[in-house]
């Protein structure tokens, strides 16, 4: 599977400029000064059609942040979000009606994220009858073909049960039957997986290609763990501290990193196999909050390959080494 | 469960049965489940007993006063036994005793269970529909409609409204409908806007509040289908102790004979003490005793449910 | 080698409204001095239980139903609850699962460890606990001037550590660790992962591992044992079981996960769902799910037997690895080579 990259590419769905989230925070209880924790700082990237972008970094990062902030669960502090050419930064009403049938979302954790006193069939007709699409009938059928396309067949024996009457693989299928009844074009898919067990958690992935194929579906799928992405979508960008650091073909993420912060991430994820013996990850310290931070690289304090030049350096773009692969270091 | 699946055939949509049909079954067999949890709470099926049996006591009322009680004698309000001095300990014809003015204590206990359900549950469905709407707004919204609605509950929190009820009553002499509709209204705004609010604020902010919105659901939307829905248990279950704060209210304004009610429990122990018989209870215990008894056993009757429905709230507390 | 924790045909059972659920059914291992046993399977597989039990801390309604655990030569079962406590800590220490929510906010990390050393050592004054806790802390990588701030003031992995700590102050020589690095972020869970191998082997302590990421498994242990249902399906030493896995399940374990390294592979989906304890199947319980499973093995349960030094399994058609490739190739259309199972990447 090759894809155009961003660049090549005409047919972009989504588009993120400068997007940025800043939080207040309390510095500390007696003083009362504010402080901002930027959350998202100034992130911009594309996703094109029938693509699948992965999201990923620690805890803390900022990426189900910048997932929140294009489904609009929470309204960005600036930069554009343009879905299909349109900026929906700060649509409303009639706007945002039409907004929800075109990007959807899937919830990380199966157990939370289904109302447990709605029946499924309730659940999954939802976004169909808020925004009242097609005539009861219609609507029935949709969810039937839903539940058959996510491996819950045959329907009838799921309608009417409640989400604590499935297993967890069963419920996240559910969850992204929901999410696809509106045939959204988009869909931000935060960690759907981390939460179930191994051998759940294959067909759910599976599913996840599979419905992309069939249904020409483009995901931001956000996760912690660089093996699923890897095994998932098409370019990879690595967050850290609220700023993508790296972003290009998950292959070349995988197999040549180029920053500092993604070559660690890659080196510690740990492998199934005893007679590897990994390199020892050389970063230092640990993460700290991104509250108000120094105009230089974010990473700068923990890089093992800093240079005294980073550190009145301003902070780094993203910049094309070749290829589509995007890197946001000064030592290249 | 079996039943209830419909039957289907591949690629068609074609429910077996009516969807209401179906929906109606889930419940029941949702209550079903829920009445199984229930069951196993013994203090629980304690009160149950003790409401059917206030419930089969009260429904004895109309039919004794038209089949073999004479109203003459047994009415609670105006009835008297010319024959006997009063007040008469316990005898046959008056099982429970008469009252200082000659009036039948079992007939005056029947007549005011009626009226004590009809008090309690009045009030407590007030209190549950206010504190249920505003509790979720206020949660939901939050901002000034939150600061507004807690610092009215705060009030009523803090303040002595029995006192307060008093002095009013005095003035106005509150009847018995009013009354239930105060009680109810002041409960609503009061602890238990606090404690549902807390509740909807835990649900509003569960990620399937977050994927209804994602749906496209309104704010009404997401209040009505999946906020209330959840908070609606322990609305429930706080019910029932509003039963239990509304007739211990009406009994203690009624003892103070502040009321304008012509018969209730408290108003029974009111008359046995404008009459100084309290002064030596012990000898006239007939007088306050199975009004008191009365009181205590039909306020835990609906504390006791409760606890039963506590259980089945909150799965914590279940025992394994 | 000295053997030093033993558990013989250990099945232990759960007392539910609905019945009993066989969380742990003829389980048996043994464990020697200084090695490292990772338990791997899925949530509900019984691995909690097991250590649960060897810590004899299993709740109110579990039930021995028979076997045995021996603690270097000691019956478990047989002794009385002050022996057993006196066994905790200073013999057997347990990391709990999320075990850094575990402690105590109002007192420092350090207090919180001497107050441990203390009540298990009686005899350990206070300066001598103290002096320990600062070694203890220079072992697990925290700076020793942060014994006494409090819990609040560590990081996520900074508390792991400190649990870490404290589970060795009383110098055990078994350790049991429930998936300690779970809520961890890969390279804190890096760091702890490589401070606990660095720690026993400086200590020569032994170690039970117990995680659901086989990848983490292959990190720490030894020896790997592999649970589905609250049975034992295979257990060998590491090397063994990752290159040449004998049971299907062990197999498609390995193999449902992508990996970082090599070539983007095919993953193995095993059909189903794990199987509800209170009705396990019949047979092996693992072959519904199997696509090895013959009509045998719906019949009877397959035996635990050793098949090479040190390598038991519990299957009646184990994967021998030309079968394995045929069968491998039936399953994917697009014929993966993930059975040959002598790349390793």
């Amino acid at each position: 599977m090759t894809l155009p990259t961003a660049t090549e590419s005409k047919d972009v769905i989504l588009e993120v400029c400068n997007l940025s989230k800043y939080y207040p925070v309390n510095q500390s209880f007696f003083s009362g000064k504010k402080a901002l924790l930027h959350a998202v700082d100034n992130v911009s990237f594309q996703v094109n059609r029938g693509e699948v972008l992965g999201l990923v970094g620690e805890s803390g990062c900022g990426k189900t942040t910048t997932g929140r902030l294009i489904v609009r669960l929470a309204t960005p502090t600036s930069g554009r979000i343009l879905i299909e050419n349109t900026d929906v930064a700060d649509i409303k009403g009639q706007g945002m009606m039409e907004f929800r049938q075109k990007v959807q979302m899937i919830f990380q954790d199966p157990y939370e994220s289904l109302d447990p006193r709605m029946t499924i069939f309730d659940i999954v007709a939802e976004p169909l009858n808020v925004n009242g699409i097609g005539t009861f009938e219609e609507r029935e059928a949709q969810v039937e073909e839903m539940l058959n396309l996510v491996g819950l067949a045959p329907p009838s024996a799921f309608l009417f049960r409640f989400p604590h009457e499935l297993s967890g693989g069963q419920r996240q299928r559910v969850a992204i039957a929901r999410a696809l009844v509106v045939r959204p074009s988009f869909v931000v898919a935060d960690e759907p997986t981390s939460m179930l067990d191994v051998s759940i958690r294959t067909g759910i992935m599976k599913l996840m290609a599979q419905l992309r194929e069939d249904l020409g579906i483009s995901y931001l799928y956000i996760t912690h763990d660089l093996a699923v992405a890897r095994y998932l979508c098409d370019r990879i960008a690595v967050m850290y501290l609220g700023q993508i650091v790296e972003l290009g073909d998950s292959e070349d993420i995988v197999k040549k990193p180029v920053h500092p912060y993604t070559k660690a991430l890659i080196s510690a994820v740990p492998v199934p196999d005893p007679a590897i013996e990994r390199p020892i990850p050389n970063i230092k310290g640990g993460v700290s909050k991104p509250i108000d931070p120094k105009p230089r690289c974010r990473f700068y304090d923990r890089c093992p390959e800093s240079e005294s030049s980073c550190a009145e350096a301003k902070n780094p773009e993203l910049r094309d080494i070749g290829g589509g692969h995007l890197v946001a270091c000064h030592l290249l | 469960m079996n039943e209830l699946v419909p039957t289907h055939e591949t690629g068609s949509a074609s429910l077996a049965e009516p969807l209401w049909k179906i929906r109606w079954k889930l419940i029941r067999r949702g209550i079903a489940q829920n009445w199984e949890i229930f069951k196993e709470s013994r203090i629980g099926m304690l009160g149950i007993i003790l409401i059917i049996a206030f419930g089969i006591f009260g429904a004895m009322w109309p039919i004794m006063i038209n089949t073999v009680w004479d109203p003459m004698v047994y009415d609670p309000v105006v009835g008297f036994d010319p024959m006997t001095m009063h007040p008469s300990p316990p005898s046959a014809t008056h099982l429970f005793g008469t009252d200082p003015i000659g009036r039948d204590i079992l007939a005056q206990l029947m007549y005011s269970t009626g009226r004590e359900f009809l008090l309690g549950v009045l009030s407590a469905v007030i209190t549950v529909v206010i504190g249920t709407a505003v509790g979720t707004a206020a949660a939901y919204y939050g901002g000034f409609i939150d600061t507004f609605f807690m610092r009215i509950a705060d009030i009523i929190l803090l303040f002595p409204f029995i006192p307060l009820l008093v002095v009013i009553g005095s003035m106005v002499r509150l009847s018995f409908l009013p009354f239930a509709v105060i009680m109810g209204v002041l409960g609503g705004f009061g602890g238990i806007t606090i404690i549902l609010k807390a509740q909807a604020l835990s649900v509003s902010v569960r990620p399937y509040i977050d994927a209804a919105r994602i749906a496209g659901g309104s704010d009404f939307h997401i209040i009505v289908s999946h906020i209330i829905p959840n908070v609606l248990p322990l609305s429930f279950l706080y019910m029932m102790f509003s039963v239990t704060s509304a007739i211990l209210s009406e009994a203690t304004l009624s003892f103070f004979g502040v009321l304008n009610i012509d018969m209730s429990w408290g108003m029974m122990i009111h008359t046995a003490d404008v009459a100084g018989y309290l002064f030596d209870f012990a000898k006239y215990w007939w007088l306050w005793a199975p009004a008191g008894l009365a009181i205590t056993l039909f306020c835990a009757a609906f504390y006791m449910v409760g606890r039963g429905l506590d259980e089945v709230v909150n799965p914590r507390l279940r025992k394994r | 080698m000295d053997t030093l924790l033993r558990l013989e045909d250990l099945t232990m059972h759960y007392k539910t409204k609905a019945g009993w659920v066989q969380a742990i059914d003829g389980v048996s291992f043994s464990l020697d001095k200084g090695q490292s046993l990772g338990l791997v399977g899925e949530s509900g597989c019984g691995k909690t239980s097991i250590a649960m039990s060897i810590m004899r801390l299993l709740p109110y309604n579990a039930q021995l139903v028979k076997g045995r655990i021996l603690f270097g030569g000691r019956n478990l079962y047989a002794l009385s609850d002050e022996e057993v406590r006196q066994l905790r800590w200073k013999e057997v220490a347990m990391i709990f699962q999320a075990a850094m929510n575990s402690l105590n906010p109002v007192y420092s990390v350090g207090n919180q460890i001497i107050e441990a050393i203390v009540t298990h050592e009686p005899e350990t004054g206070e300066d001598e606990a103290r002096e320990r806790v600062e070694s203890l802390f220079e072992l697990v990588g925290i700076p020793k001037e942060r014994m006494d701030h409090y819990p609040h003031e560590y990081s996520g992995g900074m508390k792991q550590r400190a649990v870490i700590a404290m589970a060795l102050a009383c110098n055990p020589s078994l350790i049991i660790a429930d998936e300690p690095t779970t809520a961890l972020d890969v390279i804190v869970q890096d760091k702890i992962l490589r401070e606990i191998e660095d720690i026993r082997r400086k200590i020569n302590m032994s170690m039970i591992y117990i995680s659901h990421d086989v990848s983490v498994i292959a990190e720490v242990s030894d020896v790997v044992g592999v649970m589905y249902a609250g049975k034992l399906l295979e257990l060998g030493p590491a090397d063994d079981v990752f290159k040449r896995p004998k049971n299907p399940y062990t197999y498609s374990l390995m193999h449902a996960y992508p990996s970082i390294l090599g070539e983007k592979h095919d993953l193995v989906t095993i059909p189903g769902e794990p199987p509800n304890l209170l009705d396990p199947p019949t047979g092996c319980r693992f072959h519904p799910r199997c696509d090895w499973a013959t009509k045998e093995c719906g019949e009877t349960a397959p035996l635990w037997r050793e098949i090479t030094e040190g390598h038991y399994l519990a299957c009646h058609n184990p994967i021998r690895t030309k079968q394995g490739k045929s069968c491998k190739q039936q399953k994917t259309a697009k014929g993966g080579d993930v059975i040959d199972t002598s790349d390793g990447n």
